[in-house]
């Protein structure tokens, strides 16, 4: 298990780069309370579907969901390289979101971040608030981890 | 100085003086006379005062000044009690908590001087002089008293009286030309061991002279009966400065008040009472010449005597209570439950761990039932220390049910039992505003107005009754009213007209259906949207708010009789013992305090009923609820398999769940399923397993 500890010294945000299907997505550091393994998540009955069910994390009871569910990209395959993100959001509290891969840390500054605009109509689908740009000139799609787990249906 | 550090306790305690007032105001409304009431009242205004004055709320001290005005006066019995007064002090009341919300959100009292309300309080101050109805002789002495208590404010050793011997003391004293004292001392409030520093004012003066008397006596100064202040003759040698001084460096001594009795007046006041048969006459010679004299003397009488009654309820009221609690934050109990929840879970994973080596290693096996007996009661002790009386709920119910009738214009009484009823802090905080909301709905709806409940010979002032009593592992709070009932064809015929049913649906339901519609949301049955309810956001806020405490919400009504509203409510939060059950290989909690029976029930006697299916067990039809379905997974038995039931029972209504498999008793936690899941009703909670695994807990209240 490997942790990660959060720094926001600088202009500069740092973005976990996680991989769902052949796409590479950031997620902003500063949600990120803790990267765990996959492991047995209890079905909670009736709920939506992306919501997965529930974990224990050392003696706290968290939520889990797919983001591919909710994305409506192809369910989840489990395999090795498959990590639950610990999101720690402000209002909320804390969930997990499945990934597939955790590849990187990296670190973009503003001029690196540009953000998109979507057109309201779209706004359903409209999970990403940036793109950012490597230097190399790779691209990364920056999660609206806000419009991620919100729930969409209650609102 | 830098106030902040005191400021919680600031709020805390000034909650609790504006609570003891509104409710000590409210028995002076009942009974205007009653001394140690107005005492009470008075003691609360006064610390209210000086605690705003010490942390420098200016506005609050001066609003908290001019009542405690009023309560002197009050005290004197130099105003009478009436209504518009009462009301006056209750809205000074309201604008102290204000004051007081304010501060506690920004730590600054705000700007508002509430100027009217204290000229209000000024004019009933100023009222005085019309009040005193009274004989001219009394109002002259209340004058005297008056004037006394303002000149001679602290003096009260003008108050003492002295017998035969006393006075023979202070004679010989007077001819000795020794001079003699009237001293008054007064400790600071914060003071602890009040005995021992009166002890050491004693003790300072002795050592200058001979103490007379004192007020109150020496053997109660020395038990601590008294409150601030206590006041003695002292004959001596000494000068006054120095006499003074002697008491001054006694530490902890807020002020001393000190004079040289004179002689001349000493003369009158031992002459005067030398002849028993002579008082009278003497009192009126005195009269004669010297006003201010009498005037004393009268004001010392009326004030001795309403010092003894105030020593008599001092005997009963403070005797020295030893404190021997200590205030927790709240924060720092949750932090112990959860350290309490982590040994339990600890505790499990070792009961399974050692269930596969079980016989093997008896010491062990004793060890672990050791650590379980050891852990149930630990954790037992730590809920009983978050367990709360509602009282500190209930107790502002009184004032709102009054301000709730003059508002309606309707008469009516509450009355209350059960205050002491304890239930898991948490609980407490969230339960005011449910029954806040019942209580209003009773007052507003329940009761009729005075006129219609004449017509139908009830007595013109409704009651509402709010009940509390413990009743196995739930607390019940009832609210109950003699009203005029639910009318359940005007209901139904408002849930029609809303939207809530179709007419047809109306037709088939019960009348207990019909009641609980007006839970349903956006249902209101008030015609006339009042500020009191009748907003359409009532009872399904109730229904829901208590829900969220794993609660429930019942009423029951009879037209024309009344209605009674039941709440049910989980003793405790955290830990609850379950009934772990198996269903389709998932695992399941169910709490072991709503399971009545288990029973293991052949597929041949399931019978159907309107399609659902029931069986009949010892005389009582139960509904069967497969679990498997509910839950949405495939059961793990076939269909020709005998079931395992479990009863389960919600009031007075029961209802078998269909499970795969028992797997035994346990000691759980309970942990929310946070703020994402929120629409699974059917499940309450989670926990987690000895092994780590996260079962899920049955709302079994959900299923029926």
């Amino acid at each position: 298990m490997e942790e990660l500890k959060v720094d926001m010294e600088s202009e500069t945000t740092q973005f976990i780069v996680v991989r769902l299907g052949e796409e590479q997505y950031g997620i902003d550091i500063k949600y990120v309370d803790n990267i765990v393994r996959m492991q047995h998540i209890t079905r909670v009955p009736k709920v939506q579907t992306y919501l997965k069910g529930v974990i224990n994390l050392r003696g706290e009871v968290i939520p889990v969901m797919s983001i591919r569910t909710k994305m409506e990209l192809p369910e989840d395959e489990y395999e090795k390289s498959t990590r639950i993100i610990i999101l720690k959001m402000e209002q909320q509290g804390n969930i997990g979101v499945i990934v597939d891969e955790v590849k990187e840390v990296v670190t973009l500054n503003n001029s690196q971040i540009e953000k998109v605009s979507y057109d309201s109509k779209e706004e359903k689908d409209n999970f990403i608030f940036a793109i950012g740009k490597y230097e190399d000139g790779g691209l990364v799609s920056l999660l609206d981890l806000n419009a991620v787990v919100v729930d969409k249906e209650s609102v | 100085m830098d106030v902040s550090q005191y400021l919680e306790i600031f709020l805390d305690e000034t909650k609790e003086h504006l609570q003891s007032l509104n409710t000590e105001i409210l028995n002076l409304e009942q009974d205007p006379e009653n001394a140690d009431t107005i005492n009470e009242i008075f003691r609360a205004a006064h610390s209210l005062k000086g605690m705003a004055g010490t942390m420098g709320y200016k506005r609050m001290q001066a609003l908290t000044h001019d009542m405690e005005n009023v309560f002197s006066e009050v005290r004197n019995g130099t105003i009478k009690v009436k209504g518009n007064m009462i009301d006056i002090l209750f809205q000074c009341l309201d604008a102290l908590e204000e004051y007081t919300n304010t501060i506690q959100e920004s730590g600054d009292e705000g700007t508002n001087d509430n100027a009217a309300l204290i000229k209000l309080l000024n004019d009933v101050l100023d009222s005085k002089g019309t009040d005193a109805a009274a004989p001219a002789e009394v109002q002259q002495a209340e004058k005297a008293i008056n004037t006394a208590g303002e000149n001679e404010a602290g003096k009260k050793w003008l108050d003492i009286k002295f017998d035969d011997t006393q006075k023979r003391v202070l004679r010989e004293a007077l001819r000795q030309g020794k001079k003699v004292y009237g001293v008054t001392v007064k400790v600071q409030e914060t003071c602890i061991l009040k005995a021992a520093r009166a002890f050491l004012v004693f003790k300072a003066l002795e050592d200058l002279g001979e103490i007379i008397i004192s007020d109150p006596p020496v053997q109660d100064i020395e038990d601590e009966r008294f409150e601030l202040d206590f006041s003695l003759i002292f004959i001596s040698d000494c000068s006054l400065d120095k006499v003074m001084k002697a008491v001054k460096n006694v530490s902890e001594i807020e002020n001393v008040q000190g004079a040289v009795i004179e002689s001349d007046k000493m003369q009158d006041i031992v002459g005067s009472m030398e002849n028993n048969e002579m008082i009278y006459d003497a009192g009126q010679e005195v009269q004669e010449t010297a006003e201010t004299q009498a005037a004393e003397r009268n004001s010392s009488q009326s004030l001795q005597q309403t010092g003894a009654k105030h020593n008599e309820k001092k005997n009963q009221v403070s005797k020295p209570v030893v404190n021997r609690t200590v205030r927790v934050d709240i924060e720092k109990l949750d932090v112990l439950m959860n350290l309490v929840s982590e040994l339990i879970i600890a505790k499990n994973s070792l009961v399974s761990a050692s269930s596969g080596e079980r016989g093997n290693n008896t010491v062990f096996n004793e060890q672990i039932e050791y650590l379980e007996s050891v852990t149930t009661n630990l954790h037992e002790s730590v809920m009983k220390v978050r367990m709360v009386p509602i009282e500190s709920v209930v107790n502002k119910f009184p004032r709102m049910i009054r301000d709730l009738s003059k508002k309606l214009n309707k008469k009516m009484e509450l009355y209350m039992s059960g205050e002491e009823t304890e239930l898991d802090r948490t609980v407490v905080d969230e339960i005011g505003d449910p029954l806040m909301h019942l209580l209003r709905n009773a007052a507003d709806h329940g009761l009729e107005s005075g006129a219609v409940r004449k017509q139908k010979g009830k007595p013109e002032a409704g009651s509402i009754f709010l009940d509390a009593y413990q009743d196995g592992n739930n607390v019940i709070i009832e609210v109950r009213d003699d009203g005029a009932g639910i009318d359940t064809e005007s209901v139904k015929a408002k849930a029609i007209s809303k939207g809530v049913i179709t007419a047809e649906q109306g037709e088939n339901m019960t009348e207990q259906e019909i009641v609980n519609l007006l839970f349903h949301a956006g249902f209101s049955t008030s015609e006339v949207v009042s500020d009191v309810s009748g907003r359409g956001v009532g009872l399904d806020v109730v229904k829901s708010k208590i829900e969220a405490l794993s609660g429930e919400v019942e009423v029951k009504s009879k037209l024309g009789v009344g209605s009674t509203w039941t709440i049910r409510l989980p003793l405790t939060l955290a830990i609850i013992q379950a009934l772990m059950v198996d269903v389709g290989n998932e695992k399941y909690a169910i709490s072991l305090g709503s399971i009545q029976t288990i029973e293991d029930i052949a597929p041949e006697e399931i019978k159907t009923v309107q399609n659902k299916e029931v069986i009949h067990l010892r005389g009582i039809v139960i509904p069967l609820i497969r679990l498997s379905g509910v839950l949405d997974v495939a059961s793990k038995k076939s269909p020709e398999d005998n079931m395992t039931v479990v009863i389960v029972k919600k009031g007075d209504r029961m209802a078998g769940l269909v499970v795969d498999e028992l797997m035994g008793q346990q000691e759980i936690v309970i942990k929310s399923l946070g703020r994402y899941i929120t629409k699974c009703k059917i499940i309450s909670g989670a926990t987690i397993l000895g092994d780590g695994e996260v079962a899920l807990i049955l709302d079994t209240n959900a299923l029926f």
